[in-house]
C-alpha cells in the first residue's frame, strides 16, 4: 500500500543523479544549516558581555544589541569568507592589480581552505557508500603529505607535466597504503574498521614525527622540517600574491566527478554499493565482498593521501608537523552532511572551507573566536544526524521510507 | 450484554493512502474471530490502532461497551487487549518466568524481585489453560510452539481479556497448529477472546467462530464458518476468482540435473546442520524439501548456491562438480535461486528497482560495456520486466524497499526467470505473500518445471509442497529422513515425518 503517484518512466543522467541527490531530504540539509546558523548567533550573543551590559539599560536595548552582535559577527565572517564588497568596488575603481588582488584574495582562499575538504570528505564518502567508517583519514592525508612532499623534493630533473602528477600519485598511494592496512585486516580477519584505522592514525603522526626529525629533516633548519619541494613540483597557482590559489581545487573536483562515476556508473561501482547496502545480497549476486573491502578502502586511503599531498605540493610547499587541523576528521562530518555522494561532498566542502577561513578574520576583526565554526560544524551535523529534530521544530512531513543517511554494515549485528 | 470488544467506523489514512476505511467489527465474549485478507489489506494497520502503536482518524473502539481512549501499547493492555506477535518478543536466555514478568516485575522487601510468587502465578495459568510449561526452563531450550504459549502466559499474567494472535500458525508443525487451536478452545471456554489475523483458509474454517474479510481496508464482508467454503473465502480476499489447486501437467522427466552426495554442512555456529543427505533433481520435476523450519533447510540452500562450503560431499550441476564453487560460477552454470529471505538476500532495498533487476547479470553484456554500466539498457529491460511480471510501481525508478512483500519477490521471480535456467532453487518462495501473489509465483514455478527446469523447492508450507511437488523430500534434524511421492503422500504422513517420526510409514525410495 505505498502511495506512489506515477511519474515519467523516461529520465537522463542528470535527472536520476539529482534524483539519488534530492531523496537524502535536501531541504533538511538546508534547514538544519539555517537552525545551526540561528543558534550559533544566539551562542555568540549570549557570551558576549556588552550584551549584559544592554540589557542592564532595557529588554529591548539587550535584545537589539544580541541581534546586533549576531548580526556583526556573521558579516565579520561573511567578509573574511568572501571578501568586502565595498573594498572590491574601491580596488576595481582604482585599477591597481595588487589592490584588487588583496581585495577578493578571501573567495580564493576560502578555496583553498576547501580543497583539501573535498578530497578527504570524498575519502570518508567512499567509505560509508562501502559501508565503512574510515575514521583514518587524518593518518591517511599525514603520510599523503609524507610520500607527496618526499616526491617533491627528491626527484629532481622532472619537467613539472611529469613532476606535478608523479608527486601527486606518491600521496596517493602513500594515504592508499595506510588505508590497505584496515582494509586487509577487516577483510581478512573482521578487526573493525573504526578501531583499526584510529590506530593507524596514532601511527601516522607518529611515524611523521620521526621522519619530520630524523630521515626527512632539512639539515638547515632547527626545527623539526622537510626541504622545501622543487619548484617543478609546485601546484601551479593561478594568480599572483597574495592569492594562493592553486590547480589542486581543479584536481580536487575531477577527483569528484571521477568518485561519482565509479560509484554510479561503472560495475565496479554497483559492486562496491551493493556490499556497502546489503552484504548478503551482494554475496548472492556473486560478489566477493573481501576483495570490494580491500578495495574500497585503498580507493578511500588514496583520496585522503591526495588531500596531504595537496596541501604539500599546493600550499605550504613542505611538510612541517601537525600540518593538517583536522581536515581528516572535519570531513566525516563533511560526508554525513553531504550524503556520501560526490556532489554533496563538493558543497559541503564548500561550506566548510568558507566557514573556516572567514572565521579566521572574524576573529581578528570582532573577537569571536575561531572555535565557533566548530560550534556551527556541531550543531548542523547534530541537526543532520537527528532529522527528527529539524522535522518537529519546522513541522515537515515524515518521509515515507526510513531515511538511511549512513548503513554501517558491521554495526548492524 | 454488550460485546466485549467494538471497533466502530475505524479511518485511518496514511500519506496518499486510505488504510482502513470505517472499519466495524464487533468480538464477542468467548469467541473466536478470524480477521482475514491479503497482506496490504489494512488488517495490521486496524490492529496497531487496537494495540495503541496508531492513532485513528475517526472511528471509536469500546470494551466491554464502554469508550477506550488507547493511546499507547500500556494503555491496551490495561484495557484488556494483548498482542501475541508474529516475532516472538522474548529473551532465549531468561526462564520463563522471567520473561512473563518483565516490565511487570514481583518485588519484595522493597525493590528484590520475586521470582517465586511470579513463577507460582505462572504456573496457576499454565495449569488453568492446559499449557504445559514449566516457569523455571529457559527459553533457548524450548521448541518453537512452546515458545508461543510463553507469549500467550506474557498476556494472560496481565490479565488481557482480548488476545491479538498476528499469523501465529507460521512457524509451527501440523501437529503443533492441532495443539494450538485446542489451546485456543480453552481459553475461549474460559471467557476470553481471540482476534486470530491470518490468511491461511483452511485454519480459518477449522478453527474460527466468526470471520470478517477485509480488502483495500474496507470490511468485505463477514461470514460463518460452518456454511462458507475456501473458494468463496478467498474470492471474498482477491476480490476475483482465484484458483485455489494447481492444475499440473503431466510430467515429462528428462536428465539429471543435480545430485547431491553425501552432503555435510555446518551451521555458523559450528554444529551440523546437514548430515550426509543424498538426493537427486531431474530435468522437469519439482522436488519439494518439506519440514519445519530450522532442520537445515537454510544451510542446504546455501551450499547448494555456493553461499556456504560444505565440510564433506559433492554437488553436481549437470556432470560438472560445483561443491566448492561460488555463487557467480554456480549462477553462470544456469542456476537461479529465489532465497527464504527476499529483503536480506535477494534484494538491495535502497537501490531502485531496475538495478535490482540485474543484481547478478549487470556485468555481463548487454548491461555493461567493458566497466561501464549501461543504464539505458539496464532501465529497459526494467521497464520490460515490470510490464510482462506485472510488478506494480510507479516506475523503476522507485526504491525495492517501497514496495510490497508481494512485489518485492516478483522482482526477484523476474530477474531470476528470465534467463535461461536449468536449475531452480525455491526457498520459501511464498512466505508472507498474499494468496494473489501465491498463485502467481505457484503458476511461475510450474511453468519453469513444464519447459523442463529442475526445480529445487525448500519450503515449511505443507500445503505448498505437496501442491507443486513431483517428490517430497522430508528434512529432519539436517537428514532427509523419507522421500515420497508427491501425488500419494498425505498430510498425515509428512505431518508426521516432519515431526521425526519413521515408526509408521515405511520409508519410500523412489
Amino acid at each position: 500500500m505505498s502511495p506512489e503517484k506515477p511519474q515519467e518512466s523516461k529520465k537522463n543522467g542528470l535527472a536520476i543523479f539529482w534524483e539519488e541527490f534530492s531523496r537524502s531530504n535536501f531541504l533538511v540539509i538546508f534547514l538544519a544549516i539555517f537552525t545551526g546558523i540561528i543558534l550559533g548567533g544566539v551562542l555568540v550573543a549570549v557570551t558576549t558581555p556588552e550584551v549584559y551590559d544592554a540589557f542592564k539599560v532595557s529588554f529591548f536595548a539587550g535584545i537589539g544589541k544580541a541581534f546586533m552582535t549576531a548580526v556583526n559577527t556573521y558579516g565579520a565572517l561573511l567578509t573574511g569568507a568572501i571578501g568586502n564588497p565595498e573594498k572590491i568596488q574601491a580596488a576595481f575603481a582604482s585599477g591597481d592589480p595588487l589592490l584588487i588582488r588583496r581585495a577578493i584574495n578571501p573567495f580564493f582562499e576560502s578555496l583553498v581552505q576547501t580543497t583539501p575538504y573535498i578530497f578527504a570528505g570524498l575519502s570518508v564518502a567512499l567509505g560509508f557508500r562501502v559501508g565503512l567508517f574510515n575514521i583514518g583519514a587524518e593518518g591517511q592525508i599525514y603520510i599523503g603529505a609524507l610520500t607527496g612532499v618526499w616526491a617533491g623534493y627528491a626527484i629532481p630533473g622532472l619537467p613539472p607535466i611529469i613532476h606535478i602528477p608523479v608527486a601527486m600519485l606518491c600521496g596517493a598511494l602513500g594515504g592508499a597504503m595506510w588505508g590497505f592496512v584496515p582494509g586487509l585486516l577487516k577483510a581478512k580477519t573482521g578487526a573493525h574498521e573504526v578501531i583499526t584505522t584510529i590506530m593507524m592514525n596514532y601511527i601516522a603522526f607518529r611515524f611523521s614525527d620521526w621522519l619530520l626529525k630524523g630521515p626527512m629533516a632539512d639539515p638547515t633548519e632547527v626545527t623539526p622540517k622537510t626541504p622545501w619541494i622543487l619548484e617543478s613540483a609546485q601546484l601551479p597557482q593561478l594568480f599572483a600574491n597574495p592569492i594562493r590559489f592553486h590547480i589542486g581545487f581543479f584536481i580536487a573536483l575531477l577527483m569528484a566527478f571521477l568518485v561519482y562515476l565509479l560509484l554510479f556508473k561503472t560495475t565496479w561501482g554497483m559492486e562496491l554499493r551493493m556490499v556497502g547496502s546489503n552484504t548478503n545480497a551482494a554475496q548472492y549476486a556473486g560478489i566477493n565482498v573481501t576483495s570490494r573491502t580491500v578495495i574500497a578502502m585503498v580507493l578511500a586511503g588514496g583520496l585522503a593521501g591526495m588531500a596531504g599531498a595537496n596541501e604539500v605540493l599546493g600550499v605550504n610547499h613542505r611538510l612541517i608537523p601537525a600540518f593538517s587541523s583536522g581536515y581528516g576528521f572535519d570531513s566525516i562530518a563533511l560526508a554525513l552532511l553531504g550524503k556520501s555522494h560526490p556532489l554533496g561532498v563538493v558543497l559541503s566542502a564548500l561550506l566548510f572551507g568558507f566557514l573556516r577561513n572567514g572565521a579566521r578574520s572574524m576573529q581578528l576583526t570582532v573577537g569571536v573566536p575561531i572555535d565557533i565554526v566548530s560550534i556551527l560544524q556541531a550543531l548542523i551535523l547534530a541537526f543532520i544526524a537527528a532529522p527528527a529534530i529539524i522535522r518537529t521544530i519546522y513541522r515537515l512531513k515524515t518521509p515515507k521510507h526510513t531515511e538511511d543517511i549512513v548503513s554501517l554494515r558491521s554495526w548492524k549485528g | 450484554m454488550a460485546p466485549v470488544l467494538e471497533l466502530r467506523g475505524i479511518t485511518k489514512r496514511f500519506p496518499g493512502v486510505l488504510a482502513n476505511d470505517h472499519i466495524d467489527l464487533t468480538v464477542e465474549k468467548g469467541e473466536i474471530h478470524a480477521l482475514l485478507g491479503e497482506n496490504g489489506a489494512g488488517k495490521t494497520t486496524l490492529m496497531n490502532i487496537l494495540y495503541g502503536l496508531y492513532h485513528p482518524d475517526e472511528g471509536d473502539i469500546l470494551v466491554n461497551g464502554i469508550k477506550a481512549n488507547i493511546k499507547s501499547p500500556i494503555d491496551a493492555i490495561k484495557a484488556g487487549v494483548g498482542m501475541v506477535h508474529q516475532h516472538f518478543m522474548l529473551v532465549p536466555v531468561f526462564t520463563v518466568t522471567e520473561n512473563v514478568m518483565l516490565g511487570e516485575e514481583f518485588t519484595k522487601y522493597g525493590g528484590v524481585l520475586d521470582r517465586s510468587l511470579a513463577a507460582k502465578k505462572v504456573q496457576e495459568i499454565s495449569d488453568k489453560y492446559n499449557l504445559n510449561i514449566d516457569p523455571n526452563a529457559y527459553i533457548k531450550d524450548m521448541p518453537v510452539g512452546l515458545q508461543q504459549r510463553v507469549e500467550i502466559i506474557k498476556l494472560l499474567f496481565r490479565e488481557a481479556n482480548i488476545l491479538i494472535m498476528d499469523e501465529p500458525t507460521a512457524v509451527l508443525t501440523p501437529q503443533e497448529v492441532t495443539e494450538l487451536f485446542k489451546i485456543m478452545q480453552t481459553l475461549i471456554d474460559q471467557g476470553k477472546s481471540i482476534i486470530f489475523i491470518t490468511h491461511k483458509l483452511g485454519e480459518v474454517l477449522e478453527c474460527a467462530n466468526k470471520i470478517t474479510v477485509i480488502r483495500g481496508g474496507k470490511v468485505v464482508g463477514s461470514t460463518d464458518p460452518k456454511t462458507a467454503s475456501m473458494n468463496d473465502l478467498a474470492n471474498m480476499m482477491v476480490g476475483r476468482e482465484v484458483k485455489l489447486e494447481v492444475d499440473k501437467a503431466p510430467q515429462k522427466i528428462g536428465d539429471t540435473v543435480l545430485e547431491v552426495q553425501d552432503l555435510k554442512v555446518l551451521d555458523p555456529r559450528g554444529g551440523i546442520a546437514i548430515d550426509s543427505i543424498n538426493f537427486e533433481v531431474k530435468a522437469g520435476e519439482v522436488l519439494g524439501i518439506a519440514g519445519v523450519q530450522g532442520n537445515g533447510q537454510t544451510e542446504l540452500v546455501r551450499s547448494l548456491t555456493g553461499l556456504l562450503t560444505p565440510i564433506d560431499g559433492t554437488v553436481t550441476l549437470n556432470g560438472q562438480d560445483i561443491t566448492h564453487s561460488n555463487p557467480r560460477q554456480i549462477t553462470e552454470l544456469g542456476t537461479a535461486h529465489i532465497p527464504e529471505d527476499r529483503q536480506k538476500d535477494g534484494l538491495v532495498l535502497s537501490l531502485p528497482i531496475s538495478d535490482n533487476l540485474v543484481l547478478n547479470t549487470y556485468y555481463l553484456k548487454p548491461y555493461s560495456k567493458g566497466i561501464w554500466l549501461d543504464q539505458k539498457v539496464i532501465i529497459e529491460t526494467g521497464e520490460n520486466l515490470v510490464k510482462s511480471f506485472d510488478i506494480r510501481t510507479p516506475s523503476v525508478f522507485t526504491t525495492a524497499s517501497s514496495l510490497s512483500g508481494g512485489n518485492q519477490q516478483k522482482i526477484i521471480v523476474a530477474r531470476e526467470f528470465s534467463r535461461p535456467i536449468k536449475l531452480l532453487i525455491a526457498s520459501q518462495p511464498t512466505r508472507g505473500l498474499d494468496v494473489g501473489s501465491i498463485e502467481y509465483i505457484h503458476k511461475r514455478l510450474l511453468e519453469k518445471r513444464d519447459e523442463g527446469c529442475a526445480v529445487l523447492l525448500v519450503s515449511t508450507e505443507l500445503d505448498e509442497v505437496m501442491q507443486l511437488s513431483d517428490r517430497i523430500a522430508v528434512l529432519y534434524r539436517g537428514k532427509i529422513i523419507a522421500i515420497v511421492d508427491g501425488k500419494t503422500a498425505t498430510k498425515e504422513q509428512l505431518g508426521l515425518l516432519m515431526a521425526g517420526i519413521t515408526g509408521e510409514t515405511e520409508k519410500m525410495s523412489l
